[in-house]
């Protein structure tokens, strides 16, 4: 079903208001992942509020799709979407990381609507394909979507993943990497090339697809074409994207990968984002 | 009550795991195994035989095979994962700590070829460390059968427990100390008094139980009455079985002394300053070496004859 412009329009809305949550959270969590956040909550607010089935009052409902966050560091974003559905209180969001809150620092499943504890990269990513099988064995029609960092596809672990899902045939399962083309020490092709990953997960028998991760209307036909496709091979969908998108000086800023905003630099962010 | 011993024919606590998967296969139709290209060795096979859709080789991959065993329990299902001690508790063990372990999800690590009666592979694959850090993990449970028929019992515990599980049993054939399945009860967390005696108890886990009859044997041709207490449960381990024993501990494992059942044993001691001495008798802290089991276990003194002669050294009335 091909996205129409008032929905493009809703959905932008939508993220720019959950892009306000995260740096706000982060923010006065001081402490947390803005970069990657805000590089991903397109993708994420997609999936959600028009892709996925799903329902906040039911998070555990058998036939739902699935979405693991296996850039764990980036959740501020998709707290912020469950938040907004009301998956929790809202309120909780402004507990971000601190002692004995709900939201921690990196998912857990413990908090409604989280279907994995990542954070250690390219563990979501074997957990996700798990649930592919385990969705098949219980001949479940739906899919399992899982975010990757593409920092994170350095990890082997990725690749052993890569290599079981083709394997297993689970084309119930989307991967979808945010390739914001930064880490934690910089530019990732200067910490350890990626060079081309749509080649990389072709050669794994990956069906791949390449789409502007900022864009609404690429990223829902792309995924709605890959979820169609019923061909037996698993999806890679290469989400180009800004690291710290939507912040004018966090953008392609390496320097909030993991830094929080100082007071002065949130109300700029804040105001920026209203 | 004193349990008979009487140590039976040699059988591979490795194969009442398959065949006891095969069995639990029939009751729990969401029961899934996955194997990391070991499945001949683990016995893991026998289940792929019997239910070829229920069973998910996963490679050489230890670290994604623990990922998609979480994901598997995160749709509902009992599952078993299994390959030899060293890649599952070793090259997995942040997989099995953030994945499974930190969710709490229900997977059954089943490891064997525990200890360094590997043999012949040598150190590599000598795997001393797993009780200590399996045993570090939060949530985690660490059980090592004593026998055959226990075996049975404990994988069959594993499937009904809903959670994370280490169990860790040897590659070889050891001799069985029950008779019988329903003579191996199996109760989680308790120890097993084996044979009563009141001058001092050896505690024992896994393939040494045999070996710690054998020493106790040895002791009573000695004028030492040995009590002998087998461990099945490391974690939790049982805090009355050890309040409850002689006050000259002797803890018998293949495995370091730092770290596993010695260590777990002195833990207890020194947390309720029980005036107790213990003696841990394992591997000292060094990595093996190649050779037949058999060699190995008098190599490093871990059987019955070393284990009583340095007992027989070391023992004094308490």
């Amino acid at each position: 079903m091909a996205i129409n412009i008032k929905e493009i329009e809703d959905l932008k809305q939508i993220a720019k208001k959950i892009r306000y949550d995260v740096v706000k959270m982060i923010g006065l969590a001081e402490s947390g992942h803005p970069g990657g956040s805000l590089s991903s909550t397109d993708i994420i607010v997609a999936l959600y509020y028009k892709l996925m089935n799903h329902d906040p009052k039911n998070p555990n409902k058998k036939d739902r799709d699935r979405f693991v966050l296996s850039k764990g560091h980036c959740c501020p974003a998709l707290y912020a979407v469950l938040a907004e559905l009301g998956y929790f209180d809202k309120d909780e969001l402004w507990k971000l990381r601190k002692t004995g809150a709900l939201l921690q620092g990196h998912p857990n499943i413990k908090i409604p609507g989280i279907e994995a504890n990542t954070g250690s990269l390219g563990q979501g990513f074997s957990v996700a394909v798990g649930m592919a099988l385990g969705c098949r064995i219980d001949k479940l029609n739906n899919n399992v979507y899982v975010l990757l960092g593409d920092g994170e596809c350095q990890e082997g672990q990725v690749w052993e993943a890569a290599m079981a899902a083709f394997h297993y045939k689970l084309d119930n399962l989307i991967g979808i990497v945010d390739r914001n083309k930064l880490q934690i020490d910089g530019c990732t092709e200067d910490v350890m090339c990626l060079g081309d990953l749509r080649e990389k997960f072709k050669a794994f028998g990956w069906d791949v697809f390449e789409i502007d991760g900022h864009d609404f209307k690429q990223i829902v036909d792309t995924i709605e074409k890959a979820k169609s496709m019923k061909n037996g091979k698993p999806k890679m969908i290469v989400a180009n994207t800004i690291k710290g998108k939507g912040v004018s000086f966090m953008e392609n800023n390496v320097g909030f990968h993991g830094k929080a905003p100082n007071k002065e630099e949130l109300k700029i962010a804040l105001k920026e984002l209203q | 009550m004193e349990y008979k011993i009487k140590l039976g024919e040699k059988k591979a606590m490795r194969n009442a795991y398959g065949e006891t998967l095969v069995e639990l296969g029939r009751k729990y139709p969401n029961l899934v195994v996955l194997d990391a290209d070991l499945s001949g060795s683990t016995k893991t096979g026998m289940f792929a035989k019997e239910y070829p859709n229920r069973f998910f080789n996963a490679g050489i991959a230890e670290q994604n095979m623990m990922g998609v065993a979480g994901g598997l329990a995160r749709t509902g299902k009992i599952v078993f994962a299994s390959t030899f001690a060293m890649f599952a508790s070793g090259r997995a063990w942040e997989q099995i700590r953030n994945t499974i372990s930190y969710a709490g999800l229900n997977v059954k690590i089943v490891a064997t070829h525990s200890g360094i009666t590997v043999g012949e592979d040598g150190a590599t694959h000598q795997m001393t460390e797993d009780i200590a850090i399996m045993r570090a993990i939060p949530n985690m449970k660490v059980i090592a059968p004593s026998d055959y028929y226990e075996t049975k019992n404990v994988i069959r515990w594993c499937a009904e427990y809903n959670g994370p599980v280490y169990v860790r049993m040897p590659r070889g054939n050891t001799k069985t100390i029950f008779s019988s399945e329903e003579d191996a009860k199996f109760e989680f967390g308790k120890a097993r008094l084996l044979k009563e005696g009141n001058d001092l108890t050896i505690i024992a886990t896994g393939e040494l139980v045999p070996e710690a009859i054998k020493a106790s044997k040895i002791l009573k041709e000695n004028g030492i009455n040995a009590e002998v207490i087998s461990m099945p449960t490391i974690k939790p381990i049982d805090e009355d079985a050890i309040k409850n024993s002689n006050d000259f501990i002797v803890s018998l494992e293949d495995h370091n002394i730092i770290g596993g059942l010695g260590g777990a044993i002195s833990e207890v001691i020194a947390t309720y300053g029980l005036n107790k001495k213990l003696l841990r008798i394992g591997i000292n802290d060094e990595f093996g070496i190649s050779g037949k089991a058999e060699e190995l276990l008098k190599y490093y003194k871990l059987d019955g004859e070393n284990v009583a002669k340095r007992i027989m050294k070391e023992y004094t009335k308490q």
